[in-house]
């Protein structure tokens, strides 16, 4: 199938090209790790506090700093976009019959391939901290992080092609990224939230996605966030795909 | 090529219109365009920037719908059969189309297998393209090493790698200096000779005097002229003469008016500009007229007609001024 054939090619190059220059990689882990090492300790006493959801500390900081990691690493994507757009390497594709989905999701594989990379190293990095790895739990938590990245990804993709530079970008994209990180839980858990708080964070995809992928690591297989989580991040994908996939059906810069 | 494919054109546009709506209202950028190109022609078409090239040549491009009017390129209607028409043309952008970090040889074979080659078959056409533009050497630097004019010639071997019928090229030698510039044209009659239909942009008036076989010069998103360079630069018979006057252009270009050997005279720049049929019989008549007068010119120049002849006749504008 052409539309497989073609994602292929865009990942291989997409990757390909990210390997090469891997400043943005390199980065994107380096903020999770300084939040592991500088923060993560002040949290051994906080955990003891009531209402600080059950589990280890790591246990309950780890898969919150997983999402932020998901969270910044897809959500400046659309730089990289700006920068092929600029130098006419989409408008050149846009005139070959290549399927216009494999242009979204070719490069979204490979934003979620570089996230379980970075998301790898955190773990490992975790465990001396006293992280504890239960390994099903963290491997649907992985599938998670995936769903997070391909849901992500290109909603960023999209407001590029938009807004076709990176000046015009970067504000949306900050705007869009700090409350979506502060009403998921990631750095504190929700759960220590006044009521009204809570509330407004349940609209927040990601604070679902940080609930599941605790409940995982945490070994807490039956709990309903874990279903939820999955749902919305499922639902929310297949919505960006499509509508990624239309905006560089159209893309005119 | 036969009778057959050298009559049917290759890209056929009738009352092309593009209207574009921002925030002071709505520009006719494309306001009535009606195109034949024959098929194995380079056609160049040529304006001052914003008159509609561009934006012409996106809608021709598949990648931007025409507001009314049809065209049809390759055979196909470039609206409603996108995907055939893109499998037969090859567009490069003025942006260009080479990514920095890539190596051209990588970029050569991704865009041959996004347009259904094999491996193997991507990868020797790679070899070949190369070899023909002259980059074997560079063919696995980043694409960011190259000079002006070996970035361009790579952009124009991306858009030619599935041997397209039809080439579209956006202001193919905008930037390049003189050596690169020929170089590329070179190239570009190359391309000629495969059969490939070379449909380009440009405001280089010696540009598409050397290189076209037939022209269209567009303003304000219209067709002004149409023609092979030696028809539009014979629609203005005879020669030109510019002639200076030191501030007196005015009362010569009445004096000069009245002659009956003055076709057409006018005030362009300070100078005044006639169109004789004879230039070496006006010059002197010119001068004893002036003389007549009490006035002497300051400078004098009798030449053939150029395109910017042409488009000054049609546009009221000097192209010179307009692109610069």
């Amino acid at each position: 199938m052409r539309v497989f054939s073609d994602t292929w090619l865009i990942f291989e190059r997409s990757l390909v090209l990210s390997l090469r220059n891997p400043v943005w990689v390199i980065m994107g882990i380096l903020q999770p790790i300084l939040y592991l090492l500088l923060f993560g300790p002040l949290l051994t006493n906080i955990a003891r506090m009531p209402g600080f959801p059950p589990g280890g500390a790591f246990n309950v900081f780890v898969p919150g700093l997983l999402v932020m990691t998901a969270l910044f690493g897809s959500a400046y994507v659309g730089f990289g976009l700006c920068d092929e757009m600029r130098e006419g390497v989409v408008e050149r594709m846009t005139v070959t019959p290549m399927s216009r989905v494999a242009m979204l999701v070719g490069r979204s594989l490979r934003d979620v391939v570089l996230l379980l990379g970075q998301g790898l190293i955190l773990v490992l990095l975790a465990i001396p901290f006293g992280l504890e790895i239960n390994l099903g739990g963290v491997a649907v938590a992985f599938l998670m992080l995936i769903l997070i990245g391909i849901m992500m990804s290109p909603v960023s993709y999209t407001l590029a092609l938009l807004l076709k530079s990176e000046d015009a970008l970067a504000p949306v994209v900050n705007g869009m990224a700090l409350p979506l990180l502060l009403l998921s839980g990631v750095m504190l858990p929700m759960s220590l939230a006044p009521d009204w708080l809570q509330t407004v964070a349940k609209l927040n995809p990601l604070f679902h996605a940080v609930s599941a992928i605790r409940a995982l690591f945490n070994a807490r297989y039956g709990d309903g966030e874990i279903v939820i989580g999955l749902v919305v991040l499922v639902v929310l994908a297949v919505v960006t795909i499509t509508l990624g996939s239309r905006s560089f059906g159209r893309a005119t810069s | 090529m036969n009778a057959q494919s050298s009559a049917a054109p290759v890209i056929e546009t009738a009352g092309l219109r593009r209207i574009f709506k921002g925030h002071g209202g709505a520009v006719e950028a494309v306001a009535g365009v009606d195109l034949s190109v024959a098929a194995g022609d380079i056609f160049g078409f040529l304006g001052p920037n914003g008159a509609g090239k561009t934006t012409t040549l996106r809608i021709l491009a598949t990648l931007l719908p025409p507001t009314a009017g049809t065209a049809r390129v390759a055979g196909f209607d470039v609206a409603r059969q996108a995907r055939e028409v893109r499998t037969r043309i090859g567009y490069v952008a003025q942006s260009g189309g080479s990514y920095r970090e890539s190596t051209g040889r990588e970029e050569l074979v991704i865009q041959g297998r996004l347009f259904g080659m094999g491996k193997a078959e991507a990868g020797r056409r790679a070899v070949e393209i190369l070899a023909t533009l002259d980059l074997s050497e560079a063919a696995d630097r980043t694409c960011k090493t190259y000079s002006g004019g070996m970035r361009r010639r790579l952009n124009i071997g991306i858009g030619m790698v599935h041997r397209p019928s039809v080439l579209f090229l956006d202001e193919p030698t905008t930037g390049l200096d003189p050596q690169a510039r020929a170089r590329l044209w070179e190239e570009i009659r190359k391309l000629r000779e495969t059969g490939t239909t070379v449909f380009l942009t440009t405001h280089y008036l010696e540009e598409a005097d050397a290189l076209c076989d037939r022209l269209a010069i567009i303003d304000h998103g219209k067709i002004v002229a149409e023609g092979s360079p030696d028809e539009l630069k014979r629609e203005i018979a005879g020669d030109v003469l510019t002639v200076g006057v030191n501030g007196h252009g005015e009362r010569v270009v009445k004096l000069l008016e009245a002659q009956s050997y003055v076709r057409e005279a006018c005030l362009e720049d300070g100078l005044v500009r006639l169109y004789v049929d004879r230039g070496e019989e006006a010059v002197p008549a010119v001068l004893r007229l002036l003389d007549g007068n009490g006035l002497a010119p300051t400078t004098m120049d009798l030449h053939r007609p150029s395109l910017d002849d042409v488009f000054l006749k049609k546009t009221g504008r000097s192209l010179r001024e307009t692109a610069a």
